[in-house]
């Protein structure tokens, strides 16, 4: 089961998850690198694969917020997290779905770092508490996008049919 | 029911007759802008057309904008390579809004964009930058993407599915105090909305004070607008839209304008009276824990910063000349600024004003994001405090996480390099 390996305050911002002076890396092979690089320990642990893809990065309210950098979703996206928050910024959101990292939105998750969660399609079950919270859907207009798995396949799509 | 600006914007660039919050809709782009972060934007733009059997070639290169700005001059062979490979693009497209490196048609993207003309009221504006809110002062409906939404709309010409964003209408009264102003007033609405507030909104900004502000301080406001999470800040185009766009712009041509209807739906309206708001300062480490001048004056800063998108206007230019005139910077401070342009850094020279902060201590540096983002300039040492007229104070945003940032206005910067403390210019520091 998807365990939360770093439990987040409110307000993460994309400073913080990708800081700005590695902008000029753009590649997705690339980026994971300086995924919350001034976190220096939990950076290190994410680099020497500590952790399973499909763990869980638990922010609080608008977690993403703050600069548009994709990079800040390539990052997390290169280990094949997911990230559960109450709230999440536009820009981060969009950015997520457009490439595929998993985002759920769960307004009033309890949990804490080392929880198991199970991510079902309505509801969040924290499995070593045994209490479950509602989930919110995401906009049909987004999960169209996760549908076609992701936004280039989805635009490639659509320029083939014109 | 009528219409928000942005439901009519969004209405007419989809071919609708009407929409409302929370509508789907594909708007037509009218102007699609990026700076170095255009070396992704390639990338991924390519992917799209990999296994079609097309050429990947944008639809509009008129519309495509690329300004370099974010690592101006390059700091590192990384960024002068991707910088290179956007002029080959640039080039072999054809994209003729391209600002490089230069000290005369260089500068920051949320300063070129206006200052060219390429802003019209009721356009529909993406930019690979958070702070593509800004153009919402010339009344367009301008909002921030990533890379991959922009490759996607290099490659069709259109945003998919955009919902139409909710409006909260701020309505602004009364007249600023001396040393107080747009920047002041941005930072006490963010401390009011908080910084997700707005989050899926648009902000439109109403009222007299807005009527009698200058355009440039409306980029304040709808630059910051982002900091409370809206996906766009927007002021209706009105008579000082026209006037900026025909004596500052150079726009020629025909300019329709845009406006709400008197019966729109808003979500929320927000009024504010200024006539006694203070000096407004964001404390360490958000942007929406603002605080009154009073509440932090006497603070100690290493360094005091000029400049960015949000306030390295000539009109900033001008009053941090003004407070600085034949004063010294504090010898424990280290002031830089950064003009938001060339056009801006050489009406600057002209005035005198670059002189009054040099011969005032201050380190004047080209014009780009200079020390905002932490990139290659300013950066701030282990426990240093940062007082700084850029938008955003974010753990590490200067490039240290064991530094803090203060953000405030030009007037509130320039009176606080004089003493070394966080200073009201209206009770000294002059």
């Amino acid at each position: 089961m998807p365990k939360i390996i770093i439990k987040l305050g409110a307000d993460i911002s994309t400073d913080d998850i990708y800081p700005g002076r590695y902008m000029a890396t753009v590649l997705p092979t690339e980026t994971p690198a300086f995924c919350f690089a001034d976190r220096t320990d939990f950076n290190t642990r994410l680099k020497a694969k500590e952790f399973e893809p499909g763990s869980i990065i638990l922010g609080g309210e608008n977690f993403g917020c703050g600069s548009s950098r994709e990079q800040a979703a390539s990052a997390i996206h290169g280990y094949g997290l997911i990230v559960v928050a109450q709230s999440i910024s536009r820009i981060f959101l969009q950015n997520a779905i457009n490439l595929g990292l998993r985002v759920v939105i769960c307004p009033t998750i309890e949990a804490e770092e080392g929880h198991d969660l199970a991510l079902q399609p309505t509801e969040i079950v924290n499995l070593t508490t045994g209490r479950q919270f509602a989930i919110q859907p995401l906009p049909p207009a987004r999960q169209a996008i996760i549908d076609a798995g992701g936004l280039i396949p989805f635009t490639r799509r659509r320029l083939q049919a014109t | 029911m009528g219409m928000t600006v942005v439901e009519k914007i969004l209405a007419r660039a989809s071919g609708l007759t009407s929409v409302k919050a929370g509508e789907v809709v594909e708007p037509r782009v009218d102007l699609a802008m990026s700076h170095e972060n255009a070396a992704l934007v390639i990338n991924q733009f390519k992917e799209i057309y990999e296994g079609t059997g097309r050429e990947a070639k944008p639809w509009d290169p008129s519309r495509i904008a690329i300004i370099f700005d974010h690592r101006v001059p390059a700091e590192s062979p990384k960024t002068a390579t991707n910088q290179k490979r956007i002029r080959e693009f640039v080039g072999k497209h054809g994209i003729s809004k391209f600002h490089d490196v230069r000290g005369d048609v260089g500068g920051i993207c949320h300063q070129i964009l206006p200052e060219y003309g390429y802003v019209r009221p009721g356009a529909v504006i993406v930019g690979t930058d958070s702070h593509t809110t800004s153009h919402g002062a010339l009344g367009a409906f301008s909002f921030g993407i990533g890379a991959t939404e922009m490759a996607s709309v290099w490659a069709l010409g259109f945003a998919l599915n955009i919902e139409v964003p909710a409006t909260i209408k701020v309505v602004v009264s009364g007249k600023f105090s001396e040393y107080v102003g747009p920047k002041d007033l941005i930072l006490h609405i963010i401390g009011l909305l908080t910084a997700q507030g707005a989050n899926f909104r648009a902000i439109e900004f109403h009222g007299e004070t807005i009527r009698a502000m200058s355009t440039s301080g409306r980029l304040v406001l709808c630059n910051m607008s982002v900091e409370a999470g809206a996906t766009s800040g927007i002021v209706p185009g009105d008579a000082e839209t026209l006037r900026y766009l025909r004596e500052e712009a150079g726009v020629v041509d025909t300019v329709p304008l845009t406006t709400p209807d008197a019966d729109a739906s808003y979500e929320r309206i927000v009024e504010i009276d200024v006539t006694t708001l203070t000096p407004q300062i964001a404390c360490p480490h958000m942007v929406d824990n603002v605080k009154p001048i009073a509440e932090v004056a006497g603070k100690a800063v290493q360094q005091i910063v000029i400049g960015s998108c949000t306030n390295g206007r000539l009109d900033d230019l001008a009053m941090a000349a003004d407070i600085l005139r034949g004063k010294k910077v504090a010898q424990t401070v280290r002031m830089l600024v950064f003009p938001a342009s060339g056009r801006i850094f050489g009406q600057a020279l002209d005035l005198g004003y670059v002189h009054d902060l040099m011969r005032a201590g201050a380190v004047v540096m080209n014009s780009g994001c200079g020390p905002c983002l932490g990139v290659h300039e300013g950066a701030l040492g282990d426990d240093e405090t940062a007082l700084s007229t850029t938008n955003r104070n974010f753990k590490g945003r200067m490039g240290n996480p064991k530094s803090e940032v203060y953000l405030c206005s030009p007037a509130v910067a320039a009176a606080s390099a004089i003493t070394g403390t966080i200073t009201d210019p209206s009770k000294g520091g002059k």
